[in-house]
């Protein structure tokens, strides 16, 4: 069940941040300021990367985007209206396990659309075809627990997909998983995300996975008050294997130019965490 | 030679005895294990019951004051097989049960509700949470004679004092459930499109019912006590009042067994909450570690 927008003019990017602030308040002393006039643009359909050091505000501006917490200044507009509340067509895919432990890998898949009132059989038929693209058929009556880390990553990944968002949001989805497997599920990301094309806006601190999985990478700054550094685009071509991609040398004349705008910020946020360490 | 000759075959009778005898000797093993335990178990009850009937037969106790065991096993027979002196002893089960089971069930129905309202609405928390303490901080067992002057002799008042016991413990876990819900679960609902109420529904009383249902079995026992104490206080039927008829004719054997029969509801309830316990969170991994009691 594709959801319903409003029209929206040709040519409108799918995410558009403009000057945009985040503060956070803070138990003791002054607010925290996570973000600082960001400016970041997400083309419909467009894989984007966005990499930085640990505490740059690469997740805030992921629940900026979501709804799920507002901007103090600036503006978050998607698809062309602005952000109030959580933003419809979104998919959010958590560092964490966020499936229902207490759902079976059926019930939770079709969570989404029972949710939103849709008759038990249609959903469960839909959810049945997601567990079978993701490659779960057969485990659909397990409880999370009982499945391994990737397969709960797949069922994450099916939960949101089922609900045709235009927007994909990843806050290091992969990053809880070994090398091996995390390389698998990249590969499929992007043959699940090719079938609807979603406007994706993947967060991770890898950027060899940033470069293999984006259209585009975007470089943020060390936080406090984390903007955007640098943008890459990135044209390999379409399919990607991300187990291999990162053998050819166009791959790696990118990572070597990207790395050299990401290296100054990751000292700088090191340096700060052993400098307050220190201090502390 | 004959020695070279015959230890192959003494070797292999020896690795099929190796692959045979560990699965069978763990069994017996476990099987021994248990039939210890529950031989000092039996020596731990008659060490007790019988020093307790000696010191009595003896004269170093007075059974009079004290009871021994065989007068309240005998108790326990003329109960059954004649009634009490207040009518028959299967009535006056009933009677105690009834009203525990009543209050059991709006005291835990109540507490999970307005555990979680308070815990999801913060403003019906900032109103309520001073109240809650004072109420909390009451011996609220002295309500019982409010309770009886209010509603007579009767259910009512028993009810009542049983739901007042119950409901605190099963609304503060349920309370505090609700605060410790995992933030990201309750995210994910939402942009997956859940309501408010879906969330609360879906969401956070599945995740509260672990900290919920760990306050029933307490919430029971405090059942229990909230029907005795309110028939002590005033009534005219039930256990409690059993013991206390007991209780002025100096009857130690009495007040037993009627312990007894208490002990054993007890443990009936225990064993059926712990049924529920486990159909409920069957979608748990076990990761109990430790002994089970």
């Amino acid at each position: 069940m594709p959801t319903e927008l409003r029209s929206v003019p040709a040519g409108t990017p799918a995410i558009a941040l403009t000057d945009v602030t985040k503060r956070f308040r803070t138990q003791t002393g002054p607010a925290y300021t996570a973000l600082r006039d960001l400016d970041l643009t997400v083309g419909e359909g467009e894989f984007c990367a966005v990499v930085g050091p640990t505490g740059c505000g690469k997740s805030t501006t992921l629940t900026l985007i979501s709804g799920l917490e507002m901007a103090s200044e600036g503006q978050v507009v998607v698809h062309g209206a602005p952000v109030a509340g959580i933003t419809p067509g979104v998919g959010f895919m958590f560092q964490n396990d966020a499936i229902l432990p207490w759902k079976s890998v059926l019930d939770n898949v079709a969570a989404g659309p029972r949710y939103r009132g849709v008759p038990k059989a249609p959903a469960f038929r839909d959810a049945r075809d997601w567990i079978r693209r993701v490659g779960l058929t057969g485990f659909e009556d397990r409880y999370p627990h009982q499945l391994s880390g990737g397969m709960r990553k797949r069922v994450a990944l099916a939960q949101n997909l089922i609900n045709e968002p235009r927007i994909l949001l990843m806050d290091e989805p992969f990053s809880a998983l070994d090398v091996q497997t995390r390389a698998k599920m990249s590969t499929e990301l992007l043959s699940l995300w090719d079938l609807t094309r979603p406007a994706v806006v993947f967060v991770t601190h890898d950027l060899e996975e940033a470069i293999a999985l984006a259209d585009k990478v975007v470089v943020m700054t060390a936080g406090p008050g984390g903007t955007v550094k640098a943008t890459f685009r990135v044209d390999l071509p379409r399919p990607r294997v991300v187990q291999e991609i990162r053998f050819e040398p166009a791959f790696v004349d990118l990572y070597h130019q990207i790395w050299e705008t990401l290296r100054a910020e990751v000292d700088k946020a090191y340096a700060q965490t052993t400098g307050s360490a220190v201090s502390s | 030679m004959t020695a070279g000759v015959s230890t192959p075959s003494a070797e292999t009778g020896l690795a099929t005895d190796a692959v045979v005898k560990p699965e069978r000797t763990a069994r017996n093993r476990n099987v021994r294990h248990r039939l210890l335990v529950h031989g000092l178990q039996l020596a731990v009850l008659i060490v007790l019951l019988g020093g307790w009937q000696l010191l009595t037969q003896t004269g170093r106790l007075d059974p009079v004051l004290f009871g021994e065991p065989t007068g309240i096993v005998g108790r326990l027979q003329t109960w059954i097989t004649q009634g009490t002196s207040l009518g028959s002893l299967g009535q006056q089960i009933v009677v105690t049960l009834e009203e525990a089971i009543i209050g059991f069930l709006i005291g835990t129905t109540l507490g999970i509700v307005c555990g979680i309202a308070l815990g999801r609405i913060k403003l019906l928390a900032e109103v309520f949470g001073p109240f809650i303490k004072v109420l909390n901080s009451i011996p609220r067992i002295v309500l019982g004679s409010v309770f009886v002057i209010m509603f007579g002799l009767g259910l009512e008042s028993k009810v009542l004092l049983v739901i007042v016991l119950v409901f605190f413990g099963v609304f503060f876990n349920a309370f505090q459930g609700t605060r410790e819900v995992d933030r990201n679960l309750i995210a994910n609902a939402a942009i997956l499109g859940a309501s408010k109420w879906q969330i609360t529904r879906q969401v956070v009383l599945p995740s509260a019912f672990t900290w919920i249902i760990a306050s029933l079995h307490v919430a029971f026992g405090f059942a229990l006590i909230g029907a005795i104490v309110g028939e002590f206080i005033g009534s005219q039927q039930g256990l409690g009042n059993l013991i206390r008829a007991a209780q002025g004719t100096f009857d130690a054997n009495g007040v037993w067994a009627a312990m007894v029969i208490m002990a054993v509801v007890a443990l009936l309830a225990e064993w059926l909450i712990t049924r529920l316990e486990k159909r409920l969170l069957r979608w748990r991994p076990t990761q109990l570690s430790g002994p089970d009691l």
